[in-house]
């Protein structure tokens, strides 16, 4: 991509409006991906209260202990991601990349646990649908229960692996030079949904495996 | 009409300042991703009107006609997500927003016009793989995607739920845009009560697409999902909930009736301005009226489920929360009739249409009042009752706008205008076919009539008729449109910057505008659909 171009978009009245206009389309977007999560979560409550015995024996068979190292990772890279807009406003471009990179490196961690999660439910047979065959919880619910779970972790996973492209790219385009302390506005948008994605977390972890 | 050269038109435009195929696949300009979402939706309008032909002509006689039941059934959900989802809620939002609303709050473009011309795209893409599926195998579930049914119905229903899913991400998208453009994008002078009522319609629409299309996203993923996990959450055998599925979908969908009638409501505010020569009665009543029925609009998905099985008490309370939303577009009737009232009409096309939609709306809300009645609902509930209701409104009312702001903008757009006499023919033919076509479905329904039957009784044949021929007649006058629009094109005689001395905004600019819809700022000194004040020099 050749940087010669001027960041700056003559559409808009000047870079306050430019930086304005991004992070209100960007908060708007994070406000409908809250609201596609919103189904699973209702659905969630749906089935919790049709079979509660089910719903939380299935919640204590969950690995509770990874997911709270998940949830430290998690919150880390989001400090992460905080101090590289912090530096990129300074123009530390350097300093910004490296930070993006650590919560880069922590975001693959998640994933790495995660991954071994779904191998061991796949290993025990505790599957969606039709595919359950799990012996130690009733089918009845049971199977909702590993629907929804792999539904809601799955598209957050997801949701992580974009999040990990974005960051991957800005951290590209701040070692190349690309954002400055005068322009960072992408830093900071991408940044914002990170966030998000460690925010859906902070709902999925305590509703999944804490909740009894 | 009257076509003058008094003042000339710029002489570079956005259709004339690049022409090269690659000019318009990759621009980025709104007017050019308006004009092919235009050439979009009219393209389904006809594929979908065509699948209605088809199911008019099998209704002709008691027993089979034309078609067996399964290509019948196929044809009806194909007619319905056509018509829906690649029709009805992008056609004004995103063909006419796209076009006028950042040219009326004064902006050289919407705030992200990258992401408005992967709007279209991804528009497309939805569009196609829908297409594809029907193709492939079809579907035989109805737009509504029902379950059990379309959880285990063997046709590949799987590639549409994904088409509407792709689409829907083009409606989040475009309002996301609209959005953002209506609050950082204004002009110096626009202030918020300034904004022409069409902006605040599509704004409020845009609202809704945010809102409610992410939760019929999930819902169509999570049938796909059935189909292809057996993942259990509609399926009963499975300890899955089917009516689960109607809460979802009516959440998204009810709404989504909404995206489909407020842009028609700012088109028609307009059109009542521009040829009343007044600017409109209760400015803020209208803007207010928008979110009020914006707002109720998500309480009242439970008037689908009458009868499925929620408490009378539930019913009752999402009956009462339904009719507020006739509260809100009745104070909006008022206000256009007021507008008209004592002003100086000039009775175009456009204003023709009006008329018929402030008709068509009024007849499909009071009858929108009267299913949400519970007692009434269960004797009309999945009748032609209901079809002609939401044909009255959806058809009815939504489609006369289209056409009031197809015939408004046209000069706009394209810099010609259209023969009169064959335009007023055109929709004398539309109203009145659409009159033949739907009233006697009230009344088959009220006899009875199930939706979405293939066959019926003998007695019932006139009334199938009589709604066939109406549906000719329709389909008569949408070929007339279709000429003499196209003739236009071409050979249509030069309008002038503003044929209708319209005082809209958007006639600040020229017509058709500049690639960055103004050669100097505009410069917004009095109301719009100001009549009262001379007209302000102009700028294009
Ligand atoms: C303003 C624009 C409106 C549009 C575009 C619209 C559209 C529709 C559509 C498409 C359906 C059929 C859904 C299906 O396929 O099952 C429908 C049904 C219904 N509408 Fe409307 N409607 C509108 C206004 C209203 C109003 C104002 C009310 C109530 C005061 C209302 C009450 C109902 C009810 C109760 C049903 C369900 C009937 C049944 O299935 O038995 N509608 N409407
Ligand atoms: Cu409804």
């Amino acid at each position: 991509m050749s940087t010669e171009t001027s960041p700056w978009e003559d559409h808009f009245s000047g870079p306050e409006n430019q930086s304005h206009a991004a992070q209100l389309g960007m908060w708007i977007f994070l406000g409908s991906e809250v609201l596609l999560f919103t189904n699973l979560f209702v659905g969630y409550g749906v089935y919790r209260y049709y079979y509660p015995e089910v719903f939380a024996e299935a919640s204590r068979h969950l690995k509770a202990d990874w997911a709270l190292v998940q949830t430290l990772l998690l919150v880390t890279s989001s400090l992460m991601v905080v101090l590289a807009v912090h530096y990129i406003r300074q123009g530390r471009q350097f300093l910004t990349a490296l930070v993006l990179l650590l919560a880069i490196l922590m975001g693959v961690g998640f994933l790495g646990i995660k991954g071994w999660e779904y191998w061991e439910h796949w290993k025990e047979g505790a599957l969606p649908g039709e595919y359950y065959h799990f012996e130690e919880i009733p089918e009845q619910g049971g199977s909702l229960f590993y629907t929804l779970y792999f539904l809601l972790t799955g598209l957050h996973a997801i949701h992580m692996l974009v999040a990990l492209g974005l960051l991957g790219w800005l951290a590209f385009g701040a070692v190349a030079g690309k954002y400055t302390a005068g322009y960072h506005i992408p830093v900071e948008v991408g940044g914002l949904y990170w966030h998000l994605v460690d925010v859906f977390w902070l709902f999925i972890y305590p509703l999944l495996y804490l909740v009894e | 009409m009257n076509p003058s050269a008094e003042s000339s038109q710029p002489a570079i435009t956005y259709l004339n300042h690049e022409t090269s195929v690659m000019s318009w696949l990759l621009t980025r300009d709104h007017k050019r991703i308006g004009v092919m979402f235009l050439v979009g939706v009219i393209f389904s309008l006809l594929l979908g009107g065509i699948f209605a032909m088809v199911l008019r002509l099998e209704l002709l006689t008691p027993g089979p006609t034309l078609i067996s039941p399964m290509t019948y059934n196929r044809m009806f959900t194909l007619h319905g997500v056509i018509m829906v989802w690649l029709f009805m809620i992008p056609a004004i939002p995103s063909a006419f927003g796209n076009f006028v609303l950042p040219i009326m709050l004064g902006a050289k473009d919407v705030a992200f016009p990258r992401l408005n011309l992967a709007s279209f795209y991804i528009y497309l893409a939805g569009a196609l793989l829908t297409v594809f599926g029907m193709l492939w195998s079809g579907a035989d579930t109805g737009w509504t995607f029902y379950t059990p049914y379309s959880t285990v119905s063997p046709s590949a229903l799987t590639p549409i739920l994904l088409g509407v899913f792709i689409i829907g991400f083009s409606t989040i998208i475009t309002g996301l845009n609209f959005i953002t453009t209506v609050h950082t994008m204004r002009a110096p002078g626009m202030h918020w009560t300034r904004i022409p009522l069409f902006v605040w319609a599509i704004y409020g629409t845009s609202v809704i697409q945010v809102v409610a299309t992410p939760v019929l996203g999930m819902v169509l993923l999570l049938v796909s999902m059935e189909r292809l996990l057996g993942a259990g959450i509609f399926d009963p055998s499975r300890g899955g909930d089917p009516v689960l599925f109607q809460h979802m979908f009516w959440f998204y969908s009810h709404p989504a009736v909404y995206i489909m009638v407020l842009p028609a409501m700012g088109v028609i505010t307009e059109v009542v301005c521009a040829f009343s020569r007044k600017n409109i009665f209760g400015y803020r009543m209208i803007a207010a009226s928008t979110f009020g029925i914006a707002f109720v609009g998500f309480f009242s998905w439970g008037h689908h489920m009458f009868v499925s099985g929620q408490s009378t008490f539930t019913s009752g309370i999402f009956g009462v929360l339904s009719m507020l939303v006739a509260i809100f577009t009745a104070i909006k009737i008022f206000n256009w009739v007021a507008t008209m009232y004592g002003g100086s009409i000039d009775l175009r096309v456009p204003l023709l249409y009006v008329l018929g939609f402030i008709f068509l709306l009024m007849f499909g809300g009071m009858t929108g009042v009267a299913v949400a009645t519970t007692s009434l609902d269960v004797h009309w509930h999945d009748t032609y009752f209901v079809v002609a209701h939401f044909h009255y409104i959806m058809v009815g009312a939504v489609l006369m706008a289209f056409l009031a702001a197809l015939h408004y903008w046209w000069p706009k757009m394209f810099g010609r205008v259209y023969p009169e006499r064959w335009s007023f023919l055109a929709a004398m033919t539309i109203i009145f076919g659409f009159i033949v076509t739907f009233l006697p479905q009230f009344l088959l329904g009220n006899l009875g009539m199930p939706r979405r039957y293939y066959q019926y009784p003998q007695e019932m044949q006139w009334l199938h008729v009589l709604s066939t021929a109406g549906a000719s007649l329709l389909a008569f006058g949408f070929g007339l449109i279709a000429v003499y629009l196209l003739w236009s094109l071409r050979y249509g005689p030069v309008s002038a910057p503003n044929p209708w001395g319209s005082r809209g905004y958007e006639w600040f600019s020229g017509s058709p505008p500049a690639p960055h819809n103004f050669t100097r700022a505009p410069s917004f000194e009095r109301e719009v659909h100001d009549y009262t004040v001379p007209e302000a020099p102009r700028v294009y």
